[in-house]
């Protein structure tokens, strides 16, 4: 007898659930040889605006994580995408082209590792102690600047957002991310990942669409702390600098290469003056 | 003062069961509409103008009172456009403070009294924790019903102290809270809420706010309904506050729609609708932030009181 189709309905990552849009909308999204692959959400600004909610929401418990633990929350985000590697690769197969998905995969998962282990170093390595005329410690240390906002690359669909997630949940933040346009499944299979690993509801909330739509929303909002611009179209960037200017925001802008500069990218140093007894 | 049959003959009167099903179906309906735009931003300031800021802390002060009182006097101090709230909403002994803070502000000042939370003080003593609030300047006073009579099947017995608290609290607007979520079903809520109405409340309240649930939409609704049969049989107009646990614009909208459907524009005004709240002030304000400039915006910019 055969079996019906079981299919995956391609949602949102909101505070750690899987809602559809509250405005009902989808789009279709293609193969990388342009047929049909399937409705993806199409988010909007109401979306956007209840993930940084939910950010906000989550930002200070995961801030308070020690760097240890973090470590290990973002190890284990390495282990559930290793248990399921074959099935990301049939997705980035889909989505980027069969040629080098197997290594975007193992990159991907590799990435996570990497800045797991930075988790309890960037303090000591990025902070210091700085010399100051008086008889005092001045030391310098990272904090977790809040709620970032992320616009991933538009390709490779599954690497180019966990380069950017990676870092920003190192640094101890929160995120809403508008993954790629074109080829946004494969993040929603990423969120069924992190929704599985310790890493609490609301730390990561990915909104799928149209980035024309969502980008704006996401960079005007002013309880948005950063914005990651890696995956904004050059035309629109001076769009996305002036309304990230109205609240300061800061404005993250990926490294060639990777170094915990890109992780302190996404947070604030910190200075205290402490006397030094006698 | 003795009670007579024809007090509460009206109360038998008008009578009538809830269908407890059908309440939460149509406030249900109620709540799915959609309200954009211009209509949104006169909700919201519909919702700021019958809002009654409220702090009934142990750790209330004379400072938390002061900032509180300008506050509800300049919700919005860059936006001119934000009225005033209705009311500040306080315990007695902070009555005379903010009364001589809030004078000719247009912002009442509501007291609550009479036992409140529980309500099972004597009853000698809640009246004069009425009579002591009035006297120190409170516009408005919210007692809550003692549940426990009520509950045994002492109708008389509320009919009295509600009686008796209307006489204590004179001139000033009497508020009854009904506790509702102690009630236990909607009969009695609609039973308790008509009790009152024929006893003299000039607004009835779902909640202290104090226990949970507090106000619900099928609760405003059963609430409303009373108001609308109590109006129908005897003419007088009676108020409607929900308090409790309403924190967000989204919610403080529903209401004012089922206010409107209810009991139609009439009741669309502070004098006869009002919303108590502490947190949802803030978020009526960002969301009329939001309408004016286009930008989602961050609690930081609010005062915390």
């Amino acid at each position: 007898m055969s079996r019906i189709d079981v299919r995956k309905t391609y949602k949102l990552f909101i505070g750690g659930t899987f809602p559809r849009s509250e405005s009902g909308r989808t789009y279709e999204v293609c193969d990388v040889d342009g047929h049909p692959l399937a409705n993806a959400v199409r988010g909007s600004r109401k979306d956007v605006r209840d993930a940084v909610t939910a950010a906000r929401k989550a930002s200070a418990a995961w801030a308070a994580v020690t760097g240890y633990n973090r470590g290990q929350i973002l190890y284990r985000v390495a282990e559930i995408m290793e248990s399921r590697r074959s099935e990301l690769i049939a997705e980035v197969t889909r989505a980027d082209g069969k040629k080098g998905a197997e290594d975007q995969v193992d990159r991907a998962v590799d990435t996570w590792i990497w800045y797991a282990g930075w988790t309890d170093k960037t303090a000591q390595v990025m902070g210091g102690i700085n010399p100051v005329a008086g008889p005092y410690f001045n030391i310098t240390s990272p904090e977790p600047i809040g709620v970032v906002g992320i616009v991933a690359p538009q390709a490779p669909s599954l690497l180019g957002l966990v380069e950017r997630l990676a870092p920003a949940l190192c640094a101890g933040n929160a995120v809403v991310a508008i993954p790629s346009e074109v080829r946004p499944l494969v993040a929603i299979s990423l969120a069924e990942c992190l929704a599985t690993s310790d890493v609490p509801h609301g730390v990561v909330n990915l909104i799928t669409g149209l980035a024309g739509e969502l980008v704006p929303a996401l960079a005007s909002h002013l309880d948005v702390d950063a914005i990651d611009v890696a995956g904004v179209a050059p035309d629109a960037l001076t769009e996305v600098e002036v309304a990230a200017a109205e609240n300061l925001k800061r404005i993250v802008r990926p490294e060639p290469r990777r170094s915990p500069h890109g992780v302190t990218a996404f947070m604030e140093m910190k200075t205290v003056w402490h006397p030094k007894g006698t | 003062m003795a009670v007579t049959t024809s007090d509460l003959e009206v109360v038998d009167r008008i009578g009538g069961a809830v269908d407890a099903v059908g309440a939460a179906q149509r406030a249900a309906s109620l709540a799915t509409r959609s309200i954009k735009r211009e209509a949104k931003v006169q909700g919201l300031q519909l919702a700021v103008r019958c809002c009654d800021l409220t702090t009934l802390e142990g750790s209330d002060s004379p400072g938390k009172i002061r900032q509180l009182a300008a506050k509800a006097m300049r919700p919005s101090p860059a936006d001119p456009a934000v009225p005033h709230v209705a009311a500040l909403c306080i315990y007695p002994r902070w009555v005379a403070l903010a009364s001589e803070l809030l004078r000719d502000s247009g912002v009442k000042v509501a007291s609550v009294a009479g036992g409140f939370p529980s309500g099972q003080l004597p009853l000698d003593l809640r009246l004069r924790e009425i009579e002591g609030a009035v006297a120190d300047g409170a516009d408005e006073i919210d007692i809550v019903i003692g549940r426990g009579a009520f509950l045994a099947g002492d109708d008389e017995g509320l009919f009295h102290e509600v009686t008796a608290s209307k006489n204590a609290a004179g001139p000033a607007h009497l508020k009854v809270i009904l506790e509702t979520g102690e009630l236990g079903s909607f009969d009695r809520v609609r039973r308790a809420a008509l009790v009152a109405m024929a006893a003299g409340a000039d607004t009835i309240k779902t909640s202290t706010g104090k226990i949970s649930p507090a106000a619900t939409l099928p609760t405003a609704l059963v609430m409303a309904e009373a108001i609308r049969d109590f109006w129908d049989q005897t003419g007088r107009a009676v108020g409607l506050k929900v308090a409790g646990g309403i924190r967000s614009s989204k919610d403080a909208l529903r209401y004012l729609v089922i206010v409107k459907e209810t009991l139609g524009d009439d009741w669309l005004s502070p004098d006869r609708f009002r919303i108590g709240a502490s947190s949802l002030l803030n978020d009526l304000l960002m969301q009329i932030d939001k309408q004016r400039t286009g930008l989602y915006s961050d609690p930081d910019r609010y005062t915390i009181d």
